[in-house]
């Protein structure tokens, strides 16, 4: 269904709601007619209903003003005239042909046109000339904390699954760039699962070669049986080295740095089952000038102006 | 206190609101009461009240403080100024009690002196005073009012009636203007008023205001005290038999009827009352004072000050119709000191001395600490616990400070909190909500509970005791099995 395309599956749905509507709005017309004038045996206007308490308090029929009685027909002029303007009556769009979606659009375009140039004279500026230059930092953190911080935190220190912004490791470079290139057309990290092609004692092997190569403590015979494997299957991205692949976003496996925890238990896990790192493309919704300063606020993290 | 109807009387000539009803309507077409101007005492009060409110609302809003407007409800920045002080949303709760207290100030005043609110000071009362006095100014008097509007429409008649409107919109467009300029700096606003560059919402409420001070001082007038005013519908409950109420002396005054004026009226049988309708003619809701108390009654005195002009005439004694009791009128004693007032006394010193104090002892310095809800914690490479808060710091002084932040286990028995900050120097202007986000860490193994109550500690360098604020946190860590 496109945004100009709201029938109803049948005509009576459509037919129901005109009904419904003017019959209600007819129903109001004729109540408040029925109730302006007086019942039968009711007492006269400005007269004692008959109705006492406490001994001497008694109720007067005295009348409501007239134009009191007029706010409810305007009320109803009201609805009938708003019914002409804007769509309700079933499928009719209102001779205004007034949507939803072009008053969101226009207010977007409004702001843009109001906010944009605060955005925009930014722009020209290189991200390592802006890092010292405290409004684009102070910009650059309130878009941070709207757009970013509910996966990478606010304080930019990520957590599992979603990288730390604030250290100088990066999987996909840390130049003004290469952060930029991510959020505006995301990133898309994945690591296979190889826990079908290995088995068991070749994940183990694996895993013991990894934890070698980051320095650590590991069997020196599951090791040197883990690099054959680690030759074969993980060197195209992580490297011969385990240095990694900024390219590819294959990390470097050599420090102690891990996006998904660096136990053996967890190694193990992530080379058996794989992973698959998400981040998503921001183009259409933030545009170039205001990702300038997104970057420019992330750079400043871990390069101190 | 019994509602009489505005229809009970038929001992007077009709007033304005004894015309004979439309049988078939159970609505009532509005007769247009026209209030004869008066002279006297209370009248040069109300007018003595109406100078000086509407000149406060006209005039304060001109004032200016410090470089900025005196009184200024500035919206868009969340910012209240008024005079010396500046107040935040958060100080709200002020507003709150203050609206407290100026109810419950009406109360005390009502249960001691009557309607005196209604009568004097009430906008509604104020502004249609000022439309009345611009209405006899163009149109004449009372009767050469009646006499215009029974007449056809003729050139003339139109003239005097365009002119009066146009005096009329042209001062309510007025009084708009002077509300907004209460939330867009006025002078700003008036700069923008001539040329008409007025943003869409100033021009709606410029607008909006001016109708409605045209529309319910110009037209609606009494009827918004009879039918729409919540307030005339209560204060039964607040009046008692000692309360103030403007009286007319039926026993003095009944039986009424006309006299010569050197005729003593004993000796034909009537009271002091000379039945001249004059205390009708004067009324603004065009009520005859003389059916008893009616919740009609605004209070204003109107028909004191003529009753008075008019015994003065006759050589009677002044106070046919006074502010009494209605113990007095009973000839018993009128209690001032009641438990009502007593009440209403006690409480309102309680809680003005209250607010005086809090404002006074207002910190001009405040803490929000909001817990990251991306993860419940997270390890550092370390193996340190990891929790990231963001902390509001809001600086309320009127210059720029720097702070210090500490962070604190002590309540859980937890020493070696640490406290990661992004910037060291924390540094806050005036009226500034600075985002600071912070981590803090601690090794696993102290953590007792999954849990944690931590405390944030936040002081001024250069006033560590007078500006510091605390505010607690949860700090959450792994399940232990311990």
């Amino acid at each position: 269904m496109t945004a100009n395309d709201f029938t109803f599956t049948s005509n009576f749905w459509n037919l129901w709601i005109i009904v419904l509507t003017l019959a209600n709005i007819f129903a109001c017309w004729w109540l408040i007619r029925w109730s302006s004038k007086p019942r039968p045996g009711e007492a006269n206007v400005g007269d004692v209903t008959g109705h006492k308490w406490d001994e001497t308090l008694e109720e007067y029929n005295n009348p409501l003003p007239k134009w009191w009685l007029w706010l409810f027909y305007i009320t109803l002029v009201f609805s009938l005239v708003y019914l002409v303007l804007y769509p309700g009556l079933g499928s009719f769009r209102g001779v205004l042909n007034w949507t939803q979606q072009d008053a969101y659009a226009k207010e977007i375009q409004q702001s843009d046109e109001h906010y944009g140039p605060l955005f925009k004279k930014y722009a020209a500026t290189p991200v390592p000339d802006l890092v010292s230059d405290d409004g684009a930092i102070k910009i650059g953190q309130r878009l941070f904390v709207n757009y970013c911080a509910s996966c990478h935190g606010s304080d930019a220190g990520g957590t599992t699954g979603f990288p730390n912004l604030r250290d100088t490791v990066w999987l996909y470079g840390g130049t003004p760039d290469a952060i930029k290139t991510s959020i505006l057309e995301g990133r898309n990290g994945v690591m296979p699962a190889w826990g079908a092609v290995l088995n068991d004692k070749g994940v183990e092997e694996v895993t013991a070669y990894v934890l070698q190569l980051n320095g650590r403590e590991a069997d020196v015979t599951l090791a040197s049986a883990g690099q054959t494997h680690f030759a074969t299957y993980c060197a195209a991205c992580h490297g011969a080295e385990g240095k990694g692949n900024p390219a590819l976003g294959a990390p470097d496996l050599t420090n102690n740095n891990w996006l998904y925890g660096g136990s053996p238990g967890v190694i193990s896990q992530t080379i058996a089952n794989g992973r698959n790192g998400q981040m998503p493309a921001h183009r259409d919704f933030l545009g170039e000038d205001k990702t300038h300063l997104l970057t420019t606020y992330i750079y400043s993290l871990s390069n101190k102006p | 206190m019994s509602s009489k109807p505005a229809t009970a009387s038929s001992k007077s000539a009709p007033g304005p609101n004894q015309a004979p009803l439309e049988e078939e309507e159970a609505y009532a077409s509005h007769k247009k009461v026209y209030p004869r101007e008066v002279h006297g005492l209370f009248a040069n009060l109300r007018i003595l009240g109406i100078t000086v409110l509407l000149g406060l609302f006209y005039g304060v809003a001109w004032l200016p403080w410090d470089g900025r407007q005196a009184v200024l409800l500035d919206l868009p920045a969340r910012k209240f100024y008024i005079f010396g002080l500046t107040f935040w949303p958060q100080d709200f709760f002020y507003f709150a009690w203050l609206l407290v207290i100026a109810a419950l100030t009406l109360f005390y005043v009502t249960s001691l002196a009557g309607r005196l609110w209604c009568g004097y000071a009430c906008p509604q009362t104020v502004w249609t005073e000022i439309f009345l006095w611009i209405e006899r100014k163009v149109e004449g008097t009372r009767n050469q009012q009646i006499k215009r509007d029974k007449g056809d429409l003729t050139p003339a008649k139109f003239r005097v009636k365009a002119l009066k409107h146009f005096i009329w919109i042209t001062f309510s467009l007025f009084t708009g203007f002077t509300f907004v300029g209460y939330f867009t700096p006025i002078r700003e606003l008036a700069g923008a008023f001539a040329p008409w560059s007025l943003g869409p919402w100033e021009t709606f409420w410029v607008f909006f205001y001016g109708f409605a001070t045209y529309g319910n001082a110009g037209w609606m007038r009494e009827q918004v005290c009879i039918y729409m005013c919540p307030y005339a519908r209560f204060q039964s409950a607040m009046f008692d038999k000692d309360t103030l109420i403007i009286a007319y002396d039926e026993g003095r005054g009944d039986p009424r009827g006309s006299r010569k004026r050197n005729v003593d009226p004993h000796e034909v049988g009537l009271g002091d009352c000379v039945d001249c309708t004059l205390c009708e003619q004067v009324c603004p809701t065009g009520i005859d004072i003389r059916d008893g108390l009616q919740y009609q009654c605004i209070g204003c005195a109107a028909c004191i000050d003529v009753c008075d002009e008019v015994m003065d005439k006759m050589g009677y004694e002044k106070g046919l119709i006074r502010y009494t009791t209605e113990h007095a009128m009973a000839g018993k004693i009128t209690h001032i000191l009641r438990p009502r007032t007593i009440m209403y006394t006690l409480i309102l010193v309680a809680l003005s001395a209250g607010l005086v104090y809090e404002i006074s002892q207002r910190m001009l310095l405040d803490l929000d600490v909001i817990r990251d809800r991306n993860s419940l914690y997270r390890e550092t490479n370390e193996g340190l616990v990891e929790n990231v808060y963001t902390l509001k710091v809001i600086n309320m002084d009127e210059k720029t400070h720097r702070y210090q932040l500490e962070v604190s286990g002590e309540s859980a028995g937890i020493e070696d909190l640490e406290l990661a900050l992004n910037d060291e120097i924390i540094e806050v202007e005036s009226g500034e909500v600075l985002n600071l986000p912070v981590s803090v860490r601690v090794d696993p193994v102290a953590l007792k509970h999954p849990s944690t109550e931590i405390e944030f500690i936040l002081y001024a360098e250069d006033a560590p005791m007078e500006l510091r604020r605390r505010q607690g946190a949860r700090f959450l860590g792994p399940v232990t099995s311990r």
